[in-house]
């Protein structure tokens, strides 16, 4: 039989097959998280509808109505709702993610699993919110009449690169945040102001032209533009689409290893 | 029986405790630098404390290796080196398969599930598959013998109910290798018993490995077949049980002239350390049911007015058993070093784990320390034999029977009563 070795000073490798080993426990840590997370609220996984929509309805009214925000040709609700689903989703899944260690710190102290699956686990709660807010946009579309194009092929694609971006972004953060706590106050305003650099309450239009390729390295500016096209057929990709996921990728590669770095230190850290 | 379970090679674990300050926040951190600049290019002061060192030691699979020694000694240390909680800082060991690691008993318990849900959840995280859950799901709930409330949230759980939850799912645990942290120490003795039953049925049975770390010499003498000694970080000795733990007890007997103040918490005032006066065993094992004496260190550092002092006696249920007091309304605690010393007749207590609480009140504020060890009674059982019928008091008695009225030696009397 070939023995676990535990030895000082191993060099860094990623280990990724243990996620693999590990996967009842990732399973069982999202059903688990799922399950509390509306517990404790009567109405329960409607907020995963009301959030964005409260939203939505607060934009229509001020961006939409009374300052005339164009839409690209769609209407305002319908296209804003859209986008907010998309951010909400990233939001959550960076947000929950930044959050996994410190909120399980109480079992990384006295269980071992790779803590890898806490992060992943904890973004997979988020996905739940957002196809439970997608059945409700499809509503919202079916009620303006729009036909459903074949392109919604690729809305498993976007919604993979929305949690992949999440997670390069939530690997890094989570381990910081576990080191140093000022990652959750610092966050929440990053994450609102993200909301701004995204065309989710205007479109990319009305950028002067200039700087729309500075825009476009926000990853998430061609992931909202992508859901729209292939939802509606509107909006185009930013050809530097490709090169902010390239960017993701490189961020999420470092990602893994800082948080496979910092593994090693969490109970040597506390 | 022969192969082995674990190979530990020249293992160590070393903290670094710097000379500076331990930074919470970023800004602690920049502030710091800001201040003072030259920090940044100089190797802050460091000191690396030993957790442990050099231990090496081998484990046969099917052993059941009992690890002793006094807090502070790298026990618990070595656990979470061999369970994978922290990287080793020298040495290597090699462990021959599925590990399960019992540091804490119902890690990872939601409020908000149900006994059965959680049944799931802790059963993956200390490494059973699901399939493994799902068939030994009723067995779990018939040893914890919660089966009317396993579909219950458990906020609605009495602390035994989760205990003996935990401990059921612990016990049906199959993996090759045990680790054990003083976890039985919690609970009531009835459970522990069926627990440990349980445990040594299965390393008998299957070749399971155990690695069970106790303060408890008579669980380890009953348990364990070698034992294992940790001093200070290094191994002090390992062999079979009975000649390790006789060494060990006579050392602890040895250093009791000066007892060791380990506590990081400094105040107006501060006790934790006890221990009995006349023990025939070691310092917090009670061993015989006469008179007992029993010893507080106190250490005052500020004037303590209309004080009034306490010790509290609890069970390992939690029942407060006894307490003794002392009171002085007006009077002032000075500074100094007090010994409050206990001299109880006897102490009938049942065999198994207590705790004492100290309680010292001042003016308008209140110190309580929990102390530790726990105190351990290893004393004869006089009670029923019958878990459920034992009461709380364990007295020696003697009992007879005398026929006082025999049919023969007046005949006339009723035998039995006349119902009619």
């Amino acid at each position: 039989m070939k023995p676990q070795v535990i030895r000082a000073g191993r060099p860094l490798t990623l280990e990724l097959q243990e996620v693999w080993q590990y996967r009842d426990l990732l399973y069982a840590f999202i059903i688990v998280s799922f399950k509390v997370r509306y517990k404790q609220a009567t109405l329960g996984i409607l907020w995963a509808i009301l959030q964005p929509l409260s939203a939505v309805a607060i934009f229509s009214f001020i961006l939409g109505k009374l300052v005339k925000v164009p839409s690209d040709n769609l209407p305002y609700p319908l296209f804003t709702f859209s986008g907010m689903i998309v951010w909400n989703y990233f939001a959550t899944a960076l947000t929950q993610a930044s959050q996994s260690l410190v909120h399980y710190s109480h079992l990384i102290t006295k269980v071992y699993f790779p803590r890898i699956i806490l992060p992943l686990a904890k973004a997979a709660v988020g996905g739940v919110d957002f196809l439970i807010s997608f059945i409700a946009l499809s509503g919202l579309i079916l009620w303006y009449g729009f036909p459903i194009s074949w392109r919604i092929i690729f809305f498993p694609f976007f919604s993979i690169v929305t949690l992949f971006t999440a997670l390069s972004l939530g690997l890094w953060l989570s381990s910081i945040n576990y080191l140093y706590r000022d990652v959750q106050y610092v966050l929440p305003f990053f994450i609102q102001l993200g909301l701004f650099l995204t065309p989710i309450v205007y479109p990319t239009s009305i950028l002067p032209e200039a700087w729309q390729w500075l825009y476009a390295l926000n990853p998430m500016v061609g992931i909202v533009e992508g859901f729209r096209w292939c939802l509606f057929g509107q909006g185009k990709i930013p050809a530097l689409f490709w090169a902010s996921l390239l960017m993701v990728s490189v961020v999420f590669t470092g990602g893994l290893f800082y948080f496979k770095k910092v593994e090693r230190l969490l109970n040597d850290a506390i | 029986m022969s192969h082995l379970a674990i190979r530990a090679v020249g293992l160590g674990k070393a903290y670094r405790r710097s000379g500076e300050v331990r930074y919470n926040t970023l800004r602690d951190r920049l502030s710091h630098y800001f201040w003072r600049p030259w920090d940044l290019f100089r190797q802050t002061r460091s000191v690396l404390f030993w957790a442990l060192r050099e231990v090496s030691f081998e484990v046969k699979q099917g052993e059941v290796l009992g690890i002793i020694g006094r807090n502070g000694a790298g026990k618990t240390t070595l656990l979470k080196l061999l369970s994978r909680l922290t990287e080793p800082t020298e040495g290597y060991a090699e462990i021959y398969g599925r590990v399960s690691s019992l540091l804490e008993v119902g890690t990872g318990f939601h409020e908000d599930l149900t006994g059965r849900e959680n049944i799931y959840f802790n059963g993956i995280l200390l490494g059973m598959k699901r399939n493994e859950i799902k068939r030994k799901i009723d067995a779990i709930i018939e040893f914890a013998g919660i089966k009317d409330f396993i579909d219950t949230p458990m906020k609605k759980y009495s602390p035994g109910m989760r205990a003996r939850l935990a401990f059921s799912i612990a016990a049906h645990l199959e993996p090759e290798i045990l680790l054990v942290d003083e976890v039985l120490a919690v609970g009531d003795i009835e459970f522990q018993k069926k627990c440990l039953g349980k445990m040594e049925e299965v390393s008998k049975g299957s070749g399971r490995t155990v690695l069970f770390v106790s303060h408890q010499m008579n669980l380890i003498k009953q348990i364990c077949h070698r034992t294992m000694w940790l001093e200070g970080g290094r191994l002090q000795a390992i062999g079979p049980t009975l000649e390790v733990v006789d060494a060990y007890e006579k050392a602890l007997l040895g250093s009791l002239s000066r007892p060791t103040f380990q506590s990081e918490f400094r105040g107006k005032a501060e006790s934790f350390y006890w221990y009995l006066l006349n023990s025939d065993k070691t310092p917090h094992t009670l061993c015989h049911l006469d008179t007992t004496e029993i010893a507080f260190v106190l250490d005052v550092f500020e004037p303590i007015y209309a004080w009034h002092y306490e010790v509290n006696l609890f069970d390992s249920a939690g029942r407060l058993l006894w307490s003794g007091w002392i009171k002085s309304l007006r009077q002032v605690l000075e500074p100094g070093r007090y010994e409050v010393i206990y001299k109880l007749p006897l102490l009938p207590l049942s065999p198994g784990i207590y705790h004492w609480r100290v309680i010292l009140w001042g003016e308008c504020e209140r110190f309580v320390w929990e102390c530790r060890p726990e105190f351990v009674v290893d004393v004869p059982n006089y009670q029923h034999f019958f878990d459920e019928y034992a009461g709380i008091l364990n007295l020696p008695y003697q009992v007879k029977m005398n026929l006082i009225v025999s049919p023969e030696s007046t005949p006339n009397l009723p035998t039995q009563p006349q119902n009619k």
